[in-house]
């Protein structure tokens, strides 16, 4: 802390030796150009995350329009009271990984590593409401594609409907333990006190990827759940 | 300001401290964070997959060189023509020129101690190592057959080890993609002061176009492979017609990405050439900014031409016809490019080195695989042309003769920088002869045997092609002695070539002007303030002395006339 709010002025010298915040690494000239870096880095890695997802939300299209009826009866089978659940928690810790980077910024230790936390602690949650899904899915032989055999519904290409589902949600679910992950990471580091008014570049990027995490879902709820 | 670098160097030659020296072991390579190292880690493996694919390359040649079976069986033949191209197009041609060229010259050319993000640099080395390891653990394994485009259904069925192959070649993806963010963010926020955006090395908007391409295609790639290894694992059913997919969309998916895929592999090629020009005519390339949005407006329209690969699919005629009109369109900035350039070399002070005859091989050859590309792009002829031999002619012509030719010419250019050593120029002209008449020989007939209905793929043959066959693998001979001849010399010159100077060939851009002979650890001692554009040499004293009378000491050859001309470019 003591060294950070002098950092600003030290950033026009920093070329010189010696004098870099403990934080700044040697290519970059300013800690402002390491900041700055580090968000656009995560932004174009967003845009690299949209696309990936990008390629099942066209083979959603594809096969909707082809089979909107196959998809009005598949969903039925999903519990939308579970994926609403979901949904809400899912926001709820956008929420507070929203206020986890607002405490970093006023350089709130504690507020923040509670919000760190407590984000962790909602994704934990919707993984569980997850794997519940998941395994009443199981339950009922309900698989993706050529190994569904759910004897309540059989219709054709009710199976694509079930490899899309759980492609999208398994990546989905993917990303959210990675974020977990990930910021379980930032919130050790809050804890050894890293974090300060003038550096929390892992906090605000970490949080953006989280943030990423949250909208896929908030499409792939009414896409998949709720189709009438 | 701009002649601090080369007092400082100039004084004191023999305590020279470089990227190359400063910390030695296998460890300091390994871990190293240095843009240069990695640069020089990826060259080591590239070159190593090169040899591979290429052996695999004259093996088919063989096969072909008579009708029936020559020197294996149709199976076999199956195999390796896959692998030369996987391996060829994932593991060589994909990031040859970002990945080497790039990592080494890009940050110094803006001015910057390293790229953005040093430690995601060496990850994707990394990852490039582990994608490459898992495809050949699956190629070993069970061999590979699809072709490298992996078509449904026969992928999904094949028993081959498509699986690995696809999980592989999905990971290399991420190392593509972490080059790509790097670079990115490194021309957007690691610029020195004064290096404006039209003040930036042709090269450097080359790698961007590039990396623009690399981030927004290769993740639909990934998903697609991933699929793809889905529907072999868990049957998903999204492709394969027996499980009611879809193969059509398959092939939408793939090309979306290899079509632009394509531009990943000449865009870096183009921004190579525009340096070699630029310095061996001693003049400003004319249109520079033309030249630069070019580069960024094919990328863009790399996007949308994906469809003409599928003329013969089952696409809808009204697609072909969009698919169709906007491959016409990308053949204008290319077409600028192409005609800038030639218009760069006229009245400038030419100076023959074998980086620029590269660049004059690639002029002449790159025109005949983009003009046969807009060819296959018309919907007509693509008809029979498909799937023939006048194809994989095209395409050669543009990826060997376009990109290949820029990589070599790029990797003359640069190896006195990254080595500090000159190979031998004599051995040079000889083996760029060569690899010229080599690459026509190969490529050419082919051409020629597409239009007579040789279909691609194929291990057999009616024997009225077999003279144009035999041509082909003949060229195919005369190519690889050039290739030798390359490795032999550029080896050579590490350990016994003549010592280069700081800057051997009187280059304007900030690697060669403001570095040592060798760069320093950290690239530049201070950060340079750039005042001028990349090619202005009317304004380079430090290259020239501008009749101050130190051009001397930097022991340039220029030009036989060693005035600078008049700018054509920036302002």
């Amino acid at each position: 802390m003591a060294g950070a709010s002098e950092a600003i002025t030290r950033v026009h010298a920093a070329e010189e030796h010696g004098h870099h915040p403990p934080y700044l690494q040697h290519h970059f000239v300013s800690a402002e150009q390491q900041f700055d870096a580090a968000k656009l880095g995560m932004w174009i890695f967003l845009a690299t995350e949209i696309l990936l997802f990008s390629g099942m939300f066209v083979a959603y299209a594809v096969y909707r329009v082809w089979h909107p009826e196959v998809f009005q009866a598949a969903s039925k089978l999903l519990d939308w009271r579970l994926g609403g659940l979901n949904t809400l928690v899912l926001l709820a810790s956008s929420y507070t990984v929203a206020l986890a980077v607002h405490y970093a910024q006023l350089g709130n230790q504690k507020r923040l590593l509670q919000n760190l936390w407590l984000t962790i602690a909602l994704a934990g949650v919707f993984m569980v409401v997850k794997y519940f899904e998941y395994t009443e899915k199981f339950h009922h032989h309900i698989f993706p594609g050529g190994n569904y055999a759910y004897e309540g519904l059989q219709l054709p290409y009710v199976g694509q409907f079930f490899s899309i589902y759980f492609v999208m949600t398994g990546i989905h679910g993917l990303h959210v333990l990675v974020g977990m992950g990930v910021l379980t990471w930032v919130a050790l580091k809050a804890r050894r006190g890293v974090f300060s008014s003038e550096y929390y570049t892992p906090v605000e990027i970490s949080a953006l990827y989280w943030h990423l995490v949250d909208i896929i879902w908030i499409f792939l709820f009414p896409l998949l759940y709720l189709i009438h | 300001m701009a002649t601090q670098t080369y007092a400082a160097t100039a004084t004191q030659p023999q305590a020279e401290i470089n990227y190359l020296n400063h910390a030695r072991g296998l460890k300091s390579w390994l871990l190293t964070l240095d843009h240069k190292r990695i640069g020089l880690l990826y060259l080591i493996s590239i070159a190593l997959f090169f040899v591979v694919g290429g052996i695999l390359a004259l093996l088919v040649r063989l096969e072909l060189f008579e009708p029936g079976q020559t020197i294996m069986s149709a199976e076999t033949y199956n195999h390796v023509f896959t692998l030369h191209g996987a391996i060829m197009i994932f593991l060589f041609l994909i990031p040859a020129a970002p990945a080497v060229l790039g990592n080494f010259a890009l940050p110094i050319m803006i001015g910057a101690r390293d790229v953005a993000f040093p430690r995601l640099n060496l990850a994707s080395w990394y990852i490039f190592w582990l994608g490459a390891i898992m495809m050949l653990v699956g190629i070993v394994a069970s061999g590979l057959d699809t072709g490298w485009t992996f078509y449904t259904p026969y992928s999904t069925m094949t028993g081959s080890g498509v699986t690995w192959v696809v999980l592989g070649v999905f990971i290399l993806g991420f190392s593509s993609i972490l080059t790509g963010l790097n670079f990115i963010v490194t021309i957007h926020k690691m610029r020195a002061p004064g290096m404006t955006w039209s003040r930036l090395p042709l090269f450097v908007w080359g790698l961007y176009a590039t990396s623009i391409v690399q981030i927004l295609a290769t993740p639909v790639l990934g998903i697609t492979l991933l699929l793809l290894a889905l529907e072999r694992i868990l049957k998903v059913g999204i492709f394969d017609p027996a499980l009611g997919g879809d193969p059509v969309l398959f092939q939408h998916f793939f090309w979306f990405y290899s079509h632009p895929a394509v531009y990943i592999m000449i865009l870096p090629g183009f921004g190579i050439i525009s340096e070699l020009i630029g310095t061996f005519s001693r003049k400003g390339i004319f249109g520079y900014k033309f030249v630069a949005l070019s580069s960024v407006a094919i990328a863009f329209l790399g996007f949308l031409v994906w469809g003409h690969h599928m003329f013969v699919s089952g696409q809808s005629a009204t697609a072909s016809t969009i698919f169709s009109l906007l491959t016409f369109l990308i053949g204008v900035p290319t077409g600028v490019k192409v005609l800038n350039w030639v218009a760069s070399l006229y009245r400038g002070s030419i100076w023959l080195r074998s980086p620029l005859l590269y660049a004059l091989m690639f002029l002449f050859v790159f025109p005949i695989g983009g003009f046969t590309g807009i060819a296959l792009g018309t919907l007509g002829l693509d008809v029979p042309l498909h799937d023939t031999y006048f194809v994989v002619a095209h395409f050669h012509y543009v990826m060997v003769g376009g990109m290949f030719l820029s990589f070599l010419g790029g990797l003359h250019y640069w190896w006195p920088k990254m080595f500090g050593r000159l190979y031998n120029e004599k051995l040079a002209q000889l083996a760029a002869l060569l690899i010229f008449v080599g690459f026509n020989v190969t490529f050419f007939p082919q051409f020629i045997l597409g239009t007579q209905g040789m279909p691609r793929r194929y291990f057999d043959y009616v024997p009225e092609f077999t003279t144009l066959h035999q041509i082909s693998t003949v060229g195919s001979w005369i190519l690889s002695v050039g290739l030798l001849l390359v490795a032999g010399y550029l080896l050579h010159s590490l350990f016994k070539g003549q010592k280069a100077p700081a800057n051997p060939w009187g280059a304007g851009t900030l690697e060669w002007t403001h570095t040592g002979r060798v760069p320093s650890p950290h690239n530049f001692d201070r950060i340079p303030v750039v005042t001028r554009g990349p090619y202005d040499y009317h304004l380079a004293e430090e290259i020239f002395g501008n009749g101050r009378g130190d051009g001397d000491s930097l022991a340039v050859q220029p030009s036989p006339s060693g005035q600078t001309q008049q700018p054509q470019s920036t302002t």
